[in-house]
């Protein structure tokens, strides 16, 4: 039998989740599957968008890869636009070509609404919607200083957030008398105006737009109604979505009078061959403007092409939780309180800017809606009690009552049914992630990976983690990840929160996802975290007292409180005449001197106020800091290999410099060493570095996550007879994989050792790209490469980083009276008097 | 007898690294002086000496809170100590000294043992 066609119009959040769910089904062995989308780009993660501007890039964002769509076996046609269907042939037309279906979906989304303002084709408006909207925002935000977004709901406050993060003075005109209209009620719109105003955003309510026109002081102006104005350079319409639903409309297929393509619930339109998901869909009357019940479409129209009869689409919930502005805002279910005999129970404390309000029923015993301003730790409980129908307390109010004032302990996660519905995006309940705990997922990545949950707009992170442990806990499995008391979060979560939300800074990362002010155990890590993922000197005034000590004063501290300076020499090779430089310096200023055991120089014994001017004359001769100091690349040591061994059949010298120079600087979970052996001999001792690398006549054979020290571990195999290009690439893409996954203080043996799926896992994440990161891997390795400075360099040539060496500020000459010394084996050695 | 006190300008403002220690010389020795720009009092001022090691370094430890209580950790064996009150958070029966800090206009003033006066005095 020769296969049908299935085709997809649209490749949005929706349409590729529906593809995602049909492809693993079997009725997709019946189909050839072809999909057409208007975008340039692959699917992408809309919901995140605004990341764009925070540093995310496409590849970031999005939802597959190409080759996946390949893999599949699935047509992939971006760019291209479907203009008209042609339903008697069942067919349909592109600017390229025609094309038969046998099944269509239509996941076409919806467009942004711009209301017939005069004026509104002006070059400097526009809509947030795309990543092509978002690049043509940009470009125009770069020459203005302000700009106004119409639209005060939830996107468009995003927008004016988003406009801020672009340097412009932003301003929001609604023409409701209030934020929100939709999700809050006039005093939380009150109370949310008054918040986002003390950000620096003007609010204007009540404001109809009459013409848009060329400004004075700025490029455009705005005209009310009621005679005032408003200059600005750029506008950003958010004034609401439409269903795009214009190929449906021009096929005479139902659409609603307010637009939307009618479908019944089983996702299918008036035309039996034809369907419809996502936002361009008009189930019941009602549109659904969320991802989640989007999702819960594709699955169903999934269900229903593969003959499952009982599969049906029955509404969904639209309550939401978010952050605008940094402002707390949740809307849960009935939140105005139309539900006939509603009653009210209000929270509202203007003092600190917290308003909470939930609509009961009449008979007080369940939840219907809620709403929250300034303060979302009370969201998933209300929403748990709503979506549930748990059984009100007597007392409800307690559930909004901030705890000092006799306010209820959250629900815990035991009070909740097996039913509850934990992730909405993907439609997992506790019963699933019980299910996946009970075959073997061990942990919260675990869980994830198997139920999806929490993958979608992640609203439910904080509360899928709690039943996690919960369940965790409940079959005696230890768990806490979390860091330390200031961050409820492992270091790998950490790594991704600021990776993703393009974090700068310890303050706005604790404000934001921490408490409290920090301590030696977190604010080292993020310093690590925010050195590899944006590579600023480590002494700019942000990141000095995140360092410990040693990465501080860049040199390691010893018991009497002076340091020990180690150049670096890369692979332990170094000229006489630098040699000996090493060698004036030590006798200058009187520093013990010992050799490593990674082929350096050790220099002991300097006071804290010496250490810039040593470092001044090592400069001068040709050296580099060696990050002895650091969480980072220690020493690649080599034996001499091919160039004097007689055995050698590979520069390994030549290589180890090459490593040595290529990852010097990166900051790591821990430090990390390595080593090349010019031979099979292994005189080099890589088998028991974190990277070894071994020559072969062929090339270079590739050992990983070995370690010496106090808990040896022999390096594994990793790939073999690799080029010198090959064997780079290979070594970028494992350290980043470990710098990103690996917990705090985690040497690469022991991350090895956790990683689930172990070295199988890591090969096929390295050498397949089964998680389709590799580019962004390597590509972000060669940024830390092409950025990569000298510390040391940096700090010597800075008056003001200098300042910082001083022994006590107010007295330069003062010596530590405490530092007192003897001489031994022909060397100063400190004494000190035990306390 | 009661100790008399001075108070001492040891350095400014400037000398200062928000989050974050430094060390001044005074008439008791050595003495490290925090600022914690978030807290009011936003200066505290502990001995520099690190009694576990006897080592000058507290002042090059890492600042934070635990508990609500504003602390350092000692940069060589990593106890913490409370900045109000000198307490170590490992080891109850060791505290170490603390000292009153004020900003006066651009000057933080130390408060140490008056010891020109006893000298006089005695
Ligand atoms: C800034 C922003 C923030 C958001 N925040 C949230 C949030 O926090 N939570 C939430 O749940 N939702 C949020 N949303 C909404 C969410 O993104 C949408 O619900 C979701 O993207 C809908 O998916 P979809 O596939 O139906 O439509 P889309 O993702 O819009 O995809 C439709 C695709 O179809 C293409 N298309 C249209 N017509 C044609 C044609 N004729 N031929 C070929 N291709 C065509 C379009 O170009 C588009 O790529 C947000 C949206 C935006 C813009
Ligand atoms: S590893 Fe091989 S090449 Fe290197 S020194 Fe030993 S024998 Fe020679
Ligand atoms: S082995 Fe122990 S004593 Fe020797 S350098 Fe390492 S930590 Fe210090």
């Amino acid at each position: 039998m020769s296969k049908k066609t299935l085709i997809v119009i649209g490749n949005g959040m929706v349409g590729h989740h529906f593809i995602e769910q049909f492809v693993a089904s079997s009725a997709a062995s019946d189909y050839d599957i072809l999909v057409f989308g208007e975008e340039k780009q692959l699917a992408y993660d809309r919901v995140h968008l605004s990341e764009y501007f925070a540093g995310s890039t496409h590849a970031d964002l999005a939802m597959g890869t190409e080759n996946w769509y390949a893999e599949q076996g699935i047509e992939l046609h971006l760019n291209e636009p479907v203009t008209a269907l042609n339903r008697d042939q069942r067919t349909l037309v592109t600017p390229k070509g025609e094309y038969h279906y046998d099944e269509l979906v239509l996941a076409t989304g919806s467009f942004p609404f711009v209301p017939p303002i005069e004026g509104r084709e002006h070059p400097h408006c526009f809509v947030y919607r795309t990543l092509d909207d978002l690049d043509a925002i940009r470009a125009s935000a770069k020459e203005g200083k302000s700009g106004v977004v119409v639209g005060g709901g939830l996107l468009g406050l995003e927008a004016a957030n988003a406009l801020r993060s672009l340097g412009l003075q932003a301003h929001v005109v609604e023409f409701a008398p209030r934020l929100m209209p939709v999700q809050l009620d006039a005093d939380g719109g009150a109370l949310l105006r008054h918040k986002i105003k003390e950000l620096g955003v003007q609010v204007h309510t009540e404001k109809a737009t009459t013409a848009i026109v060329a400004g004075e002081n700025a490029r455009l102006r705005m005209n009310f109604s009621d005679d005032s104005h408003l200059e600005t350079d750029l506008i950003v319409f958010s004034a609401g979505i439409r269903p795009q639903d214009a190929l449906a409309r021009a096929s005479d297929l139902d659409v609603g009078e307010r637009g939307g393509i009618v479908v019944s619930d089983q996702c299918t339109t008036s035309d039996p061959h034809i369907h419809a998901i996502g936002e361009c869909a008009l189930w019941n009357q009602r549109i659904f403007g969320l991802v989640a019940p989007g999702y819960t479409m594709a699955r169903t129209l999934s269900s229903v092409l593969n003959g499952d009869s009982d599969a049906a689409f029955t509404g969904a919930d639209m309550s939401t939780k978010l952050k605008l502005l940094g402002v707390d805002v949740g809307s849960i279910g009935d939140a105005q309180g139309q539900t006939p005999g509603a009653r009210n129970i209000r929270f509202n404390d203007e003092q600190t800017g917290h308003y909470r309000r939930m609509v009961v029923s009449e008979d007080g015993k369940t939840l219907l809606g809620a709403i929250l301003v300034g303060d979302n730790s009370y969201y998933d409980t209300l929403l748990q009690y709503a979506l549930n129908g748990i059984a009100l307390p007597d007392n409800p109010e307690a559930l909004i009552l901030p705890v000092s004032q006799g306010g209820a302990p959250a629900l815990g996660p035991d009070a909740l049914p097996e039913s509850a519905s934990i992730c909405s995006c993907h439609n997992v309940t506790k019963g699933d992630i019980c299910c996946a705990i009970d075959a073997g997922s061990s942990d919260l990545a675990g869980v994830k990976a198997e139920t999806k949950a929490s993958t979608g707009c992640g609203g439910c992170t904080a509360l899928l983690k709690s039943v996690v442990d919960n369940e965790l806990e409940k079959r005696g499995v230890a768990v806490s990840k979390d860091l330390c008391e200031h961050f409820p979060y492992s270091r790998q979560d950490l790594f991704h929160l600021v990776k993703v939300n393009g974090i700068r800074s310890f303050r706005t990362l604790i404000s934001q996802h921490g408490k409290g002010h920090g301590c030696d155990i977190c604010k080292p890590v993020v310093g690590s975290i925010l050195a590899t993922c944006w590579n600023e000197h480590i002494l700019t005034t942000d990141n000095v007292p995140l360092q410990d000590t040693n990465d501080t004063f860049m040199a390691n501290m010893q018991k009497n409180g002076t340091y020990s300076i180690v150049p670096r020499i890369p692979g332990g090779e170094i000229t006489p005449d630098k040699l000996i430089v090493l060698g004036e310096v030590a006798k200058e200023y009187d520093l013990y001197t010992k050799i490593t055991g990674g082929q350096r120089v050790d220099l002991f014994g300097a006071t804290l106020s010496e250490l810039p001017e040593i470092w001044e004359k090592l400069i001068a001769a040709g050296f580099e800091t060696g990050h002895a100091y650091g969480k980072s690349l220690r020493t690649v040591k080599s034996c001499v290999g091919s160039t004097w061994c007689r055995y050698g059949v590979q520069d390994s010298v030549g290589m180890a410099i090459l490593l040595e120079n290529r990852y010097k600087g990166l900051r790591a979970p821990h430090k990390v060493k390595m080593a090349v052996s010019g031979c099979t001999r292994e005189c080099a001792e890589a088998q028991s570095k974190d990277f070894g690398v071994i020559a072969t006549e062929n090339g270079w054979n590739l050992y990983v996550c070995g370690n010496g020290g106090m808990r040896p571990r022999h390096a594994d195999l990793f790939a073999t007879d690799l080029s010198d290009d090959e064997l780079i690439c290979t070594i970028d893409r494992v350290v980043m994989f470990y710098v990103r996954t690996a917990d705090r203080l985690q040497r690469t043996s022991v991350w090895m050792e956790n990683l689930e799926g172990g070295l199988e896992y890591l090969k096929q994440v390295v050498l397949e790209d089964s998680l389709g990161i590799c580019a962004e891997l390597e590509e972000h390795m060669n940024g830390i490469v092409d950025t990569y400075q000298c510390e040391w360099k940096t700090a010597v040539e800075d008056p003001g980083k200098r300042k910082r060496f001083r022994e006590f500020v107010n007295l330069p000459e003062q010596r530590d009276p405490v530092q007192q010394w003897t001489t031994e084996r022909g060397q100063r050695r400190p004494v000190l008097e035990s306390v | 007898m009661r100790t008399r006190t001075c108070w001492n300008t040891v350095c400014t403002v400037d000398d200062l690294v928000p989050e974050s220690g430094i060390a001044v010389w005074t008439n008791e020795g050595p003495v490290a002086v925090f600022y914690l720009p978030h807290r009011l009092p936003a200066l505290f001022a502990i001995s520099h000496a690190d009694p576990f090691s006897g080592a000058n370094v507290l002042a090059r430890g890492i600042t934070g809170d635990l508990g609500g209580e504003p602390i350092v950790a000692s940069p060589l064996y990593k106890q913490h100590f409370n900045l109000k009150t000198g307490a170590c958070l490992e080891d109850e029966s060791v505290r170490v000294k603390t000292y009153s800090v004020l900003l006066d206009g651009n000057r933080i003033l130390l408060e140490t043992r008056d010891t020109h006066q006893e000298a006089v005095a005695a």
